[in-house]
């Protein structure tokens, strides 16, 4: 038998029936009843704008920025950088990592500012058609994404990858990978393409383990070599 | 996110200067950050600290590390001391947050970073941390991740760092300046129980900065582990953890430390395991009964009962790895 969905209490029911019973929703009954935001005295006025300077893909850009700008948000809505994606702006999905001295972070997260004076790199400068990253040209032949909303941000943090301490297992990748969320789920085809680049692809091929002396960057896969080739950067030490 | 004025601190003068004004220390962003689009912080004014010299790494003329409180997660976790002699910590960090998130994140950071209860988070909810007086969301709602250890009727808010807990388990101090001088708190004092003023979380004052993390020389003899317990193998909060450092002397219970995470309302030191194996030889039977005595005062509530059960399995299994690694 079909029963009428419990209804949804809105503050004007404990208007009628003499207010909210508990202390917590009197609070919040008490916030609705705020006249509107128009009546309430003037916001502080908008803060001065910051001027930035970065270098961006190897550019030289200036934005005068309000300072709550996100290295995201100055990337997407001034420099029109839109390879790099807005998925959960808290650090939670990875779509927006980019490279900022040579390492990789979340860009919704850091407040442009924090970058002035900063080198960063985006997937725009990692490699363009005709002349793809390896890992954008494995990504491609391993169907390493569905919709691809995520892909930039797989291959930057991918990319940074290259350069950090991880071990040479497919689980190591995982874990090294855990940062950057897929919904449609391609992550076997995404670490395929990442250990194809690493030279550490499940096809037998003999490589060195990285795990006990790479802390020192020494015992990598030479495959690593062709990679930073293309890189828009060197490797940076912070 | 709330208008904000944005200062880049000189030198640490300047930076302590804004701090007494009212800014707020901003380094890695990535709580701060987050927490300002939400609205749960609403700093008004932040100071960007990044630029002083606070990201070093280096050996203490005594013995011990001297960690820079700029210094970021990812670069800890790699320096070759901390690996040779700060195990737990090394793991802590390694198990904590992405890749990406551990580079951006600082001690400094990492030791002021907040809670993930949701109502915290949600702004729209009460919640005496947020806004002292409004109420605890959480006692009646959703609290499985909660705390169960160090708890008030006004907060149940869960500690979320790994790397405090490990600092806590190897007698770390953290070093902090003010315009008044400098001082020196052990990291378990660092941090306050909720009680009845949930919103004050450190014995940081207004404008007070993290300048350092101090570890003193290992034990002689002494091996540390972290072992963390959670939904996922990666990128997830701890349901439980446990920082141990122990060393054996004639196979008895020379120095031990555990500390616990994920259940308490701090970094929790376990002093009753602690007392309960001081000269012990550490048999499984008493293991698990000194793992038993760290929940005694634990204070479950239906979503997070199974906690309890989880933290004991928890301190045994990492006081387990420890023994074993120092009988070796």
């Amino acid at each position: 038998m079909l029963r009428a969905p419990a209804r949804k209490v809105y503050p004007g029911d404990w208007q009628r029936a003499g207010g909210p019973r508990t202390e917590a929703r009197r609070r919040l009954f008490a916030r609705n009843q705020e006249p509107p935001m128009r009546d309430q005295p003037a916001r502080p006025e908008p803060p001065d704008l910051l001027h930035v300077s970065l270098t961006v893909n190897g550019r030289a850009v200036h934005a005068d920025i309000d300072p709550r700008t996100t290295l995201l948000d100055l990337l997407r809505e001034r420099l029109r950088l839109t390879g790099t994606k807005k998925g959960c702006d808290h650090g939670q999905c990875g779509a927006c990592t980019v490279h900022v001295e040579g390492r990789r972070i979340n860009a919704c997260l850091s407040l442009a500012a924090m970058n002035d004076g900063r080198r960063v790199t985006t997937i725009e400068g990692l490699g363009r058609p005709g002349a793809l990253h390896p890992l954008q040209d494995a990504f491609v032949r391993h169907d390493g994404y569905q919709c691809g909303y995520c892909t930039a941000g797989q291959i930057m943090s991918a990319a940074a990858l290259l350069d950090e301490p991880c071990g040479s297992g497919d689980q190591d990748v995982r874990e090294m990978m855990s940062g950057n969320l897929c919904r449609c789920g391609a992550y076997a085809s995404i670490v395929a393409a990442i250990q194809e680049v690493r030279g550490n692809a499940q096809d037998g091929r003999a490589v060195p383990d990285v795990r006990g002396t790479a802390q020192d960057g020494r015992a990598v896969p030479d495959v690593r070599g062709e990679a930073r080739a293309v890189h828009a950067h060197a490797p940076g030490e912070r | 996110m709330e208008p904000l004025r944005y200062t880049r601190a000189r030198d640490l003068e300047h930076a302590l200067q804004a701090g007494a004004e009212g800014g707020r220390f901003i380094a890695g962003g990535t709580t701060l950050v987050d927490l300002m689009k939400l609205g749960v912080e609403q700093p008004g004014h932040v100071v960007d600290i990044n630029d002083l010299p606070l990201d070093r790494i280096e050996p203490l003329p005594g013995g011990g590390l001297r960690i820079g409180a700029l210094a970021r997660n990812a670069d800890l976790a790699r320096h070759p001391a901390v690996r040779r002699d700060y195990a737990a910590l090394a793991q802590a960090l390694e198990s904590g947050a992405s890749p990406q998130l551990r580079n951006m994140a600082t001690t400094g950071g990492n030791l002021m970073q907040r809670t993930r209860c949701g109502y915290f988070r949600d702004v729209a909810m009460p919640c005496n941390k947020r806004e002292p007086g409004s109420g605890c969301a959480a006692l009646a709602g959703h609290h499985r991740m909660l705390a169960v250890l160090g708890t008030s009727e006004h907060c149940i808010a869960s500690h979320p760092s790994d790397m405090s807990v490990a600092l806590a388990a190897l007698d770390a101090r953290v070093g902090i300046a003010g315009r008044q001088g400098e001082r020196q708190v052990p990291v378990a004092g660092f941090f306050l129980l909720p009680g009845d003023t949930p919103q004050r979380e450190t014995v940081l004052q207004q404008g007070e900065l993290i300048t350092h993390v101090e570890l003193p020389p290992p034990p002689p003899g002494s091996r540390s582990v972290y072992v963390k317990l959670r939904d996922r193998a990666s990128y997830e909060f701890a349901l439980a953890s446990a920082a141990v450092c122990l060393s054996l002397e004639h196979g008895t219970v020379g120095h031990l430390r555990v500390a616990l995470g994920g259940v308490g309302t701090r970094p929790w030191r376990a002093h009753e395991t602690e007392q309960a194996l001081a000269g012990q030889a550490p048999d499984e039977a008493r293991l698990a009964a000194a793992a038993r005595a760290a929940l005694r005062e634990a204070r479950p509530l239906a979503g997070n009962a199974f906690k309890v059960e989880l933290a004991r399995r928890c301190i045994a299994h990492a006081l387990r790895l420890t023994a074993a690694a120092a009988e070796s």
